[in-house]
């Protein structure tokens, strides 16, 4: 007769909502461990997904993600030159933050390298990918902007022609994909007075050198558009990436670029090591200490309602002890119910989590390793809290029957 | 190794609490023997003893001093056990309390098979068993209700099952009928009157009930830790 069964058969309510209570720690254990895998999964997945070789950034930076780079323009052309490299393409990535349906919405701006990447790559859910110059974008899921819905940024109107899954930047902010010059023009859209007081201290800065006394049709070009004075002109893009041709040995080419002193070249595997140290580093550690001080509460919360569950069964252990049950039978009483309860609630918190962490703002990621080890982690957090009700319980002597 | 024809016998028993001016001498030099068919009854006023000389021959309270058989073999010499006790108990001794004390998440069923499983019997032939005392205590009916569903005769004709499931030489009851009312109360004491006589098991009753000592085949008193012999038939 399992004696274990027979009590939680008796008292099945209690249990039950003890088995629930457990679940839904265990599920915030489970969510921590999911959370810190999505804040991986999201770091590393622009860098994965755009699959470069190497990345070139503004000297010095460990841009373009963990901040802020800005290199010229032609800087792929010099890129793409060197021996050994296939391609090279401009990016352009910064987050901006917009009013939307009365709501703030951020945006991971990234720009394609238009014509040559027009976003085909994309895990398209639906839609297609960017099939004109200008206006149009394609926009992850997590933003809330559906198939052909207009959105104003700047001075334009874009139209959303294709919708991503789950892509999201380092941040959690979904990623909005557009030509490289509509990122750009997203990215330096000034309001009009400050252009128009820029060229106005430019104008005044000119007339005031020997230049500008010489040559007063200079004066007149000042006045003009930033894009049209290169010289004046600032840094337009965030980084160059680049591949390298089959059978080319990355180092050789990356030794180059590294005598470059107007950039800084990183690697694929640097690019995704500076996202998870620099970035999700904090995060990471921050996570862990919350789920390990929440694994540790949960064992101290199964080993008081098991310690509970015992001292409500004192008289009863008394009694079995009296009419001569072994110690190991009120031991495997007790044990069976830890592990049950640990089980149960493993179980729940499984199943609520399946229902629950869709709808968490941010990815939760459970994989099979995780979920093996949290499940390890529940069978020794059973055990070891059933120790104290085992040990409330081997104290007990027959006589305590006795006693009413 | 003491051998006599009795199911229980006690030497010499003496059970003292604490030491020096705490002392106190709850049983003194007590020798008694119940032969097997025998029910003896334990009577005397709170604190006499009663309760420590059964929980002392139960195998749950050793004695300072002296000894105890059971049917025939030596299981305490002083405070020494010469045995197994936990097992002995399971095999040898069946319980009976003022309450009735049945596990409250088993049935009535199985309050009587965890005694029988504990010492190893089939669950087959444990529940045939089960269900046969269960029947000859007249509530094979109520065989899988809960204690909480029994009445205070139904609960207490369970424990007895339970006390008999092993067939135990020796049956130890604490004022088993002091929860009861006098009709239920008389029919307990007729039950263990049957069983001993039917079962062959000895049976020792503590009990204050004066108005059924007619069962009983012995009658021990109990004052201030030391037994007299009242009445043998």
């Amino acid at each position: 007769m399992n004696l274990a069964y027979k009590d939680i058969r008796h008292h099945f309510g209690r249990f039950t909502l003890t088995a629930i209570g457990i679940g839904l720690l265990l599920m915030i254990v489970m969510g921590m461990g999911g959370i810190y895998r999505g804040l991986v999964e999201e770091a590393t997945l622009l860098v994965d997904a755009i699959g470069a070789d190497f990345w070139v950034v503004q000297n010095g930076t460990r841009g373009p993600f963990a901040e802020v780079s800005r290199v010229p323009s032609n800087l792929v052309h010099r890129v793409a030159a060197v021996p050994g490299v296939s391609n090279a393409r401009e990016f352009v990535f910064h987050t901006i933050q917009r009013e939307h349906r009365g709501k703030p919405m951020r945006m991971a701006v990234l720009g394609l390298s238009w014509p040559v990447d027009k976003g085909a790559w994309l895990p398209l859910l639906t839609g297609r990918p960017l099939a004109e110059g200008h206006f149009e974008m394609i926009a992850d899921k997590t933003l809330g902007l559906s198939l052909n819905e207009s959105i104003r940024l700047g001075q334009e109107t874009y139209t959303v022609v294709g919708i991503t899954n789950g892509m999201v930047g380092s941040g959690g902010d979904g990623l909005a994909f557009f030509t490289l010059s509509d990122a750009q023009a997203i990215q330096f859209d000034l309001p009009g007075e400050t252009v128009r007081l820029e060229r106005s201290a430019r104008q005044a800065r000119l007339v005031g050198m020997d230049w500008g006394a010489t040559q007063p049709n200079l004066v007149d070009r000042a006045a003009s558009q930033s894009s049209e004075i290169p010289s004046l002109g600032p840094p337009q893009i965030s980084a160059v990436i680049a591949s390298i041709a089959p059978g080319t040995d990355l180092r050789s080419v990356t030794s180059i670029l590294s005598g470059w002193e107007d950039v800084s070249v990183h690697s694929r595997q640097d690019q995704i090591d500076l996202l998870l140290q620099g970035m999700v580093d904090k995060a990471r550690r921050q996570l862990g200490l919350f789920s390990a001080l929440l694994t540790i509460i949960s064992a101290i919360i199964m080993a008081l309602i098991l310690y509970t569950l015992t001292l409500d069964k004192i008289h009863d252990i008394a009694l079995l002890k009296l009419i001569g049950a072994p110690n190991k039978v009120i031991l495997g009483l007790i044990l069976q119910q830890g592990l049950v309860l640990g089980s149960l609630g493993y179980g729940l918190a499984y199943l609520i989590g399946q229902k629950l962490f869709p709808l968490f703002p941010r990815r939760v990621v459970l994989t099979d390793d995780d979920l093996v080890r949290l499940a390890f982690i529940v069978l020794g957090i059973s055990v070891l809290a059933s120790l104290l009700g085992i040990w409330k319980a081997l104290r007990v002597t027959p006589n305590e029957a006795l006693s009413g | 190794m003491m051998m006599s024809d009795f199911a229980i016998e006690t030497d010499g028993l003496t059970k003292v609490y604490g030491a020096g001016n705490t002392e106190v001498v709850a049983m003194r030099e007590v020798s008694v023997g119940v032969r097997r068919g025998e029910i003896a009854a334990l009577l005397g006023p709170s604190g006499a003893g009663k309760s420590t000389l059964l929980t002392a021959v139960g195998l749950i309270n050793p004695p300072t001093s002296g000894r105890i058989s059971i049917g025939g073999n030596l299981v305490m010499d002083g405070p020494r056990p010469q045995t197994n006790l936990t097992a002995f108990r399971l095999r040898h001794l069946g319980f009976v309390f003022q309450k009735s004390n049945l596990i409250p998440f088993l049935t009535a069923l199985e309050n009587v098979l965890v005694a029988l499983e504990l010492n190893n019997v089939g669950r087959r032939s444990g529940r045939k068993r089960a269900m046969e005392l269960l029947d000859y205590l007249g509530v094979a009916e109520r065989a899988n209700n809960h204690p909480s569903m029994l009445s205070g005769g139904q609960q207490q004709r369970v424990a007895v099952a339970r006390a008999l499931a092993n067939n135990p030489s020796v049956i130890l009851a604490d004022e088993p009928t002091a929860a009861l009312d006098s009709h239920r109360g008389r029919q307990v004491m007729d039950l263990f009157r049957k069983v001993a006589h039917e079962q062959g098991a000895a049976v020792i009753v503590v009990t204050h009930d004066h108005r059924a000592l007619d069962v009983f085949d012995t009658i021990y008193e109990m004052e201030d830790g030391v037994v007299r012999l009242s009445e043998s038939r």
